[in-house]
């Protein structure tokens, strides 16, 4: 069924994104990448990968954005920005599958693709305003982030390495997961306390994952270069010069 | 939206086909169309024949159409599984009402009935697999589904008169009746361009990475080089100064042409006739098609904002 879950548990599984201190290594989209493709669903392919057009899916990518943070009149700053599934709560990349592949996990929270009975219509792209969701040119089906469904339950790995590869490889800690419907978990504690966010809620969907905001500067002033003005004999032979 | 050809022909063949079914199933029931074998043939199995081409048309951009029988299960939330529905369940009362009015020159009003409802059910879940989609700004608008029905209705109805006209004369009112339609259906189309054109932005790119009040925000560094699904299906484009000549052309072919020949059919002896009303619904046929694929063309999808797209 591609109904959403009638009785989800309060479980909801999902990534915390700090773009604070994600610093656009490009890490968490390689290991995305080679932990997929080698997984136990079909590989996650990449059509002419050696010649002109290289194109592929991924699951997971980061765009740079420029953030003129004009309300604190600052220089503005980068903002690395991991994009992926949100996993959201009210998911039409679920609701719209005419097959019943497209489905939302009652007990985490999880949205995955049943690979055996998708078609390929890309209706749940279409559907998707993250673009969260690409088509593997080679199996013809759909792919979106599994949250690495095949390592946090994976009782063959070490307890350690049961998180999402995405997670597992951040080199500055800037991807945390865990269970966003639990408030008293270290991500939900994260999220109160930097103030995270959901994209674009005004949309319905209700995500689960949640972005940090940049830390703000200290002060407005901070963050300008020019120096503040002496007091004392300084300020005197500062006021002097300047006449 | 990349404007799919497969999806561009499925929707206006399959709109036209659902719409001259309704023409000749209401115009039997209603005593305007005889119900002889001749009429079966020439109405209902082009009907039947653009039905047939535009789903398995609609078919061809599946990644695995084998699995295509699938899709008839998840009516309950899907609106792309109720158009399969839809379309399947039309073709019982559709085939029923063919074979007896063909084989037997007798018309099952049941039947009829059913066919009517049933094809206004499909063209209009067809609409709701567009209008649903949040993401997609000009596809999420009041007007589609009401357009989808209004151009179907007057494609299928200029056919149907067009192909009428060949066994029996076409009265005053039906002529009419197919002025009215054609225009209703554009000026509503003409209502959604002015629409879509004055309506404002949903979201910009600030919103988009979930910082409305540090932007604004621009993309300085593309997450790849290359292109990628996401870019070859929802990052088409089409320039401002070709849009609004498409739209032009649509209306001339869609709109224009095919009433000029409904009037000049009101006017001239019935000789005439049947070319003129050809004319015009090859017309409108293609005035469709080019509305059809103006429909993708023009539509922006929310996911650009995060590739270069200030505000969608």
């Amino acid at each position: 069924m591609t109904g959403l879950p009638e009785n989800p548990s309060a479980k909801k599984l999902g990534l915390v994104i700090d773009l604070d201190t994600c610093v656009g290594c490009q890490a968490c989209v390689v290991h995305c990448k080679e932990w997929n493709t080698s997984s136990t669903a079909s590989p996650l392919a990449d059509t002419d990968p050696y010649g002109e057009n290289p194109t592929g899916a991924w699951l997971n990518r980061v765009h740079g954005f420029e953030v003129e943070d004009a309300d604190t009149n600052g220089p503005g700053r980068t903002v690395h920005f991991p994009r992926s599934c949100l996993h959201c709560e009210n998911a039409a990349c679920v609701t719209v599958c005419p097959t019943g592949a497209s489905y939302k996990r009652a007990e985490d929270g999880i949205v995955l693709v049943d690979e055996a009975k998708c078609i390929g219509c890309g209706l749940c792209a279409w559907a998707c305003p993250y673009g969260a969701r690409e088509m593997d040119g080679v199996a013809r089906v759909m792919k979106k982030c599994t949250l690495c469904i095949d390592r946090i339950y994976n009782q063959h790995l070490p307890v350690d390495e049961r998180e999402p590869a995405c997670v597992r490889t951040c080199p500055a800690k800037a991807r945390h997961f865990g269970d966003l419907g639990d408030p008293n978990s270290d991500v939900s504690r994260l999220v109160a306390e930097r103030e995270g966010v959901p994209l674009m809620p005004e949309l319905g969907y209700r995500p689960t994952n949640r972005y940090l905001p940049p830390r703000r500067p200290t002060t407005a002033k901070a963050t300008t270069a020019l120096e503040p003005a002496p007091g004392g004999f300084l300020g005197w032979l500062d006021r002097l010069l300047a006449d | 939206m990349h404007p799919a050809p497969s999806i561009v022909f499925f929707t206006t063949a399959s709109g036209a086909g659902y719409g001259l079914l309704v023409f000749a199933s209401l115009g039997a029931l209603v005593g305007s169309v005889p119900v002889t074998t001749t009429s079966g043939l020439v109405l209902l199995l082009p009907a039947l024949l653009l039905v047939t081409a535009g789903l398995c048309s609609s078919t061809l951009h599946l990644g695995h159409p084998e699995r295509a029988w699938r899709a008839f299960s998840q009516w309950r939330s899907s609106w792309l599984s109720r158009e399969g529905v839809a379309a399947v369940a039309t073709y019982v009362p559709a085939l029923v009402m063919a074979w007896l009015w063909i084989s037997a020159e007798r018309l099952a009003p049941i039947a009829a009935s059913a066919t009517v409802l049933l094809a206004l059910a499909t063209i209009y879940c067809t609409a709701m697999i567009y209008a649903s989609l949040q993401p997609i700004p000009r596809w999420h608008h009041p007007l589609v589904p009401p357009v989808y029905l209004a151009l179907g209705l007057a494609s299928g109805t200029l056919v149907g008169l067009a192909l009428a006209a060949r066994l029996f004369g076409i009265g005053t009112p039906a002529l009419l009746l197919g002025l009215i339609l054609l225009t209703a259906a554009w000026a509503l189309k003409w209502r959604y361009w002015q629409s879509i054109d004055s309506a404002a932005p949903v979201a910009g790119t600030a919103e988009a990475i979930g910082l409305p009040e540090r932007g604004p925000a621009r993309l300085v560094e593309a997450p790849h080089t290359e292109r990628n699904y996401i870019l070859d299906e929802m990052g088409y484009r089409i320039a401002r100064k070709h849009k609004q000549k498409l739209r032009r052309h649509a209306f001339v072919a869609g709109w224009a042409i095919p009433a000029a020949a409904l009037l000049l059919s009101l006017l001239t002896g019935p000789s005439l006739v049947p070319a003129v009303l050809s004319i015009g619904a090859a017309c409108t046929l293609l005035g469709t098609l080019v509305e059809r694929w103006l429909f993708f063309a023009e539509a922006e999808h929310l996911v650009m904002l995060y590739y270069g797209k200030g505000s969608v």
